[in-house]
């Protein structure tokens, strides 16, 4: 049944059908390998119980599979005709959340649906990708050199990151201003402009400072300095070394580790979970998932060189630096190389939007692979 | 379009860049679980054991201590206490507040519990009052949710059956200070008690024994989940004591207000029956610990309650010397068992006068009514004939001037003065007059009451040089008790004199005496002065001993033995400032004896 997409396809369009048979079954693949992983770790999280988390997640996963499918079979003309309105969407609804939030006197960040609580930040870095990748698909080399190409994007990118911050969520934040820079540096943007970015950033640093909340600035010192506080937010990164490095090679074994077990280990079953697999399966099952995320990248990447359109090899890299900015970020602050910032593991961590919103760029991913050989002009 | 190609170019190139560089971060990841997993495995498992790991020292049930009938005289008691776990409470202060509702607790109670919180970890859990009532405990329970950290803990604590009774020798258990040595992990362990003084002290590591372990597993909030391994220790060793708690209960119960001691022996094995001190303490008290009110009650009392009269109190023997120069000067040849010389009431010598106790004198006397009547000038002259050394020399013989080291804090040497002594301690030499108040007990002689019962044994077990103790010998140490190199002829010339002293009317001790189915006591009587006689006084009449203020008053001494026919049973009896010798200390010990008669095991085979 399945079809070679070879050059017959070429400017044609592909029934429902070809488009299933031409999702890659190796990357669906990785992706189920990673949420049973990660299913599995919530069950012994729970001190080998299915609920609260495993069984939830195990939905979730059913949910955002069904959305990537979807996502997978739609047009990539479609995604990029409602790139902007995607875009403005989504930045009225951090809007909202901003105004809402007020009046809550509290930090919301998500919009109540009943069924399930929408996180806005977590569509803008889908939106993000998107609406950049139809920016720069239209302009040329010469405005995306010109410093009066990149204000726009600029500003796009800029203003949804200023409302996240005001949440306050710092780490989604930083992970969109991460992600535009990346897709910044891949269309062409000349480096001495990042200089002059990061020069600014530099200045602007102490007068940010100030407006950072006070949780955000100990998390930031507590980073630099652990030991700062072990009882307090230190005493996060100093448990998880404990529980990691006490797992050794192979690990304390499944619904073993003390770490987790014993409550030493915050979070264990959210930001923290890497650190309770690595507990139980030792750096043995700790590579496996970094292996695991290195296959997805990579056939990502190779998605994005094979796509002919401009927009679909930025769409793709966009969103594989918007996955590796999780997998990353997450993974190096629970080993204490970078600050607690409250970044979930993608897949694997028990969280519903991150959930949704990762599957949802998997499903995009998957469009720009079956629709590797459309065209699209520059209107 | 050129221009495309090469916007297309640009974003492979960046993109590739880019990948490489996520992937050295991948690489970096790898690199840093290798560091931690591997490199720093075995410390992070040495942290995350002691994470979760909480060893705890169990204390072993202190040794109980028997007398020599196999009754309890200290035991251990349940003693529920409560106890506060710092890392289970969120607030430590606000507990304690709580608790303070519930039930007060006084500042110094408060003031050592927070010491005792910042000495010790917080998940130790610190005693905040215990000796708790079953009332008190169910008043805890039921605040138990406004109580977190709080902990009832069902508990051993130290317990004397006879309390003040036999506390000067069992001593008492206390918390450790900063001053004992810490040679025992237990040691460390809150609220645990060792032996202060007594035979608690004295055999404070058998009676210790080993302490356990027990490694539990905790979470992060100190919550138990499961116990990984147990070791219970080694109990304390059981101690046998020679004491009869029926002697020894009657023997203190005989001093009442009096203050003074008593030491009853076995004259064959030198086996201690009763032990008196008194006034005494509670050692149940003093294990408690004391409030500062009671401390200065104990410490601010003229009679001295905390002090061992028994080993360290230091008092003339006076005339219960006597058998001392008697037995001398029979051995030297100065008397002979039948000669007898005349007492007129006083001797001179040089010009200095010498009274006998009886004014108008005693008349004729040998030697055994010498000691029946205690004549003075008898035994003055007998003293004056052999010189301080000799006299000195019989007196160390019998355990007089130096320690027998029973084990007890404190035991005094007493002192038997000799030349050497005083010149090297006065720089002057002998006078010839302290040899005479010598041959009385007076003078430089200092004793304990442990010693005159020493002496007492000695000179009526037939001349064998027992030593006190507490503890029963074995047959080997009984076997090899040294004969004391004197003749038998002399000693039952000796004891002679002492049954005349009870038993011979104008004996000093007359009065005291008993007969239980033929059974009778021997002994000496002894007053001592503890104040000068000026010449004035003498001339104008002495005053009488209940005109004088209490602590002016004599000195009341009596040594004594039973059955006069084969003893087994010897005693001393001290009541400080009591009057008389025969007045006051003879009866106390006449009865210790009888009791002890009456009391024996083998009283079926001597009938």
């Amino acid at each position: 049944m399945y079809r070679a997409y070879e050059t017959s396809f070429r400017n044609q369009t592909l029934t429902l059908k070809e488009k299933f048979f031409n999702i890659s079954f190796s990357y669906v693949m990785f992706i189920v390998i990673l949420a049973a992983i990660g299913i599995v770790t919530l069950y012994s999280a729970a001190n080998g119980h299915w609920s609260p988390w495993a069984i939830n997640q195990l939905l979730r996963f059913a949910m955002g599979f069904v959305i990537m499918i979807a996502l997978a079979l739609t047009d990539i003309k479609l995604l990029m005709r409602y790139a902007y309105v995607f875009y403005f969407l989504t930045l009225i609804l951090l809007i909202v959340v901003e105004v809402t939030g007020h009046i809550g006197m509290g930090a919301q960040r998500w919009i109540n649906l009943g069924f399930f609580k929408l996180q806005p930040s977590e569509l803008m870095k889908i939106a993000m990708v998107l609406v950049l990748a139809r920016y720069f698909h239209t302009s040329s080399l010469q405005s995306i050199e010109s410093i009066k190409g990149i204000i726009p994007p600029l500003l796009m990118a800029l203003f949804p990151a200023f409302l996240i911050v005001m949440q306050p969520d710092l780490g989604t934040s930083l992970m969109l201003i991460f992600t535009t820079a990346g897709i910044f540096f891949a269309v062409g943007v000349q480096l001495w402009k990042f200089g002059v970015l990061a020069l600014g950033a530099l200045i602007m640093m102490p007068i940010a400072w100030h407006f950072l909340h006070e949780y955000q600035q100990n998390r930031v010192l507590t980073f630099l300095n652990p030991e700062r506080d072990p009882l307090g937010a230190g005493y996060h990164i100093i448990q998880s070394k404990i529980a990691l490095g006490s797992g050794g090679v192979f690990g304390k074994g499944f619904l073993k580790g003390t770490q987790s077990h014993l409550n030493f280990l915050p979070e264990k079953h959210t930001d923290f979970i890497f650190t309770m697999l690595s507990e139980e399966f030792g750096m043995v099952g700790g590579i496996a998932i970094v292996i695991l995320n290195v296959l997805i990248l990579a056939y990502t990447y190779s998605f994005a060189f094979k796509s002919s359109s401009y927009f679909g090899k930025l769409v793709a890299i966009g969103l594989a630096t918007n996955y590796f900015m999780y997998v990353f970020i997450n993974i190096a602050m629970v080993l204490g190389l970078l600050p607690v910032v409250g970044i979930p593991l993608p897949l694997i961590s028990y969280g519903g939007t991150v959930m949704l919103s990762i599957m949802a760029s998997f499903g995009i991913i998957l469009s720009v692979h079956i629709n590797r050989n459309v065209q699209i002009g520059k209107d | 379009m050129n221009r495309d190609n090469d916007k297309g170019k640009v974003l492979i190139f960046r993109s590739l860049i880019m990948a490489f560089g996520k992937l050295v971060l991948m690489f970096v990841i790898i690199g840093r679980l290798y560091y931690l997993q591997v490199y720093q495995a075995d410390r992070y498992k040495t942290l995350a054991d002691e994470n979760r790991i909480s060893t705890r020292l169990l204390i072993p049930p202190r040794g109980v201590i028997y007398d020599r009938n196999q009754v309890q005289i200290a035991t251990n008691k349940q003693n529920f206490q409560a106890l506060i776990v710092a890392e289970q409470t969120p607030n430590v202060q606000e507990t304690l507040d709580a608790f303070k509702k519930i039930m007060p607790l006084s500042d110094a109670e408060e003031e050592k519990i927070k010491k005792d919180l910042k000495r010790n970890r917080s998940f130790v859990p610190i005693k905040i009052k215990d000796n708790l009532t079953w009332e008190e405990v169910s008043r805890i329970q039921l605040h138990a949710s406004d109580l977190p950290g709080i902990i009832i803990d069902e508990g051993l604590s130290r317990y004397y059956p006879f309390g003040e009774k036999m506390a000067h020798v069992l001593g008492y258990v206390s918390s450790v200070s900063d001053k004992d040595v810490k040679d025992d992990p237990l040691l460390e362990v809150p609220g645990f008690k060792i032996g202060k003084s007594g035979i608690e002290k004295l055999f404070e590591k058998d009676l210790r024994g080993q302490g356990g372990n027990l490694k539990l597993e905790v979470n992060a909030y100190g919550r138990i989940m499961k116990e990984i391994e147990r070791n219970d220790g080694i109990p304390g060793k059981r101690k046998d004591l020679t004491i009869d708690s029926r002697l020894q209960e009657k023997a203190f119960d005989l001093f009442g207000e009096e203050s003074g001691a008593a030491v009853l022996l076995d004259v064959h094995t030198g086996e201690i029956l009763a032990f008196v001190s008194a006034p005494s303490f509670d050692s149940n008290i003093l294990a408690q610990g004391l409030n500062n009110e009671e401390w200065k009650a104990l410490t601010g009392n003229m009679k001295k309650p905390l002090s061992n009269k028994a080993v360290s109190g230091l008092y003339s023997p006076g005339s219960t010397f006597k058998m001392i120069v008697a037995l001398a000067g029979l051995e030297a040849g100065v008397i002979k068992p039948d000669t007898r010389s005349f007492c007129a009431g006083k001797m001179f010598l040089g010009n200095h006068a010498f009274h006998c106790w009886k004014k108008v004198g005693h008349g004729y006397l040998n030697v055994v009514e010498a000691l029946q009547h205690s004549c003075d000038i008898f035994f003055y002259e007998t003293a004056q004939k052999l010189g301080i050394e000799k006299i000195a020399e019989m007196a160390r013989r019998f355990g007089l001037g130096s320690k027998i080291n029973i084990g007890l804090d404190n035991e005094k040497d007493g002192l038997i003065p000799d030349k050497e002594w005083k010149l090297k301690r006065f720089g002057e030499p002998w006078q010839q007059g302290e040899s005479l108040i010598s041959g009385i007990g007076q003078g430089y002689i200092l004793t304990t009451p442990l010693q005159l019962a020493t002496m007492t044994a000695r000179l009526v077990n037939g001349g064998y040089e027992v030593k006190p103790t507490f503890t029963k010998l074995s047959d080997d140490e009984l076997q090899n008790i040294n004969k004391i190199n004197v003749s038998k002829e002399y000693l039952d010339i000796i004891k002679e004199g002492m049954f005349a002293v009870v038993n011979k009317p104008g004996g000093t001790a007359y009065l005291s005496q008993f007969d239980y189915k033929g059974q009778r006591m021997g002994g000496k009587t002894g007053t001592t002065q503890v104040r000068r006689i000026s010449m004035k006084e003498r001339q104008t009449g002495i005053l009488k001993e209940s005109e004088l203020p209490w602590h002016l008053r004599n000195h009341a001494l009596f040594v004594g033995y039973a059955p006069h026919d084969n003893p087994k049973y010897a005693v001393a009896v001290l009541v400080e400032h009591g009057g008389g010798g025969s007045s006051v200390a003879a009866p106390i010990a006449g009865k210790i004896l009888r009791a002890a008669i009456e009391l024996d095991p083998t009283k079926e085979e001597i009938k």
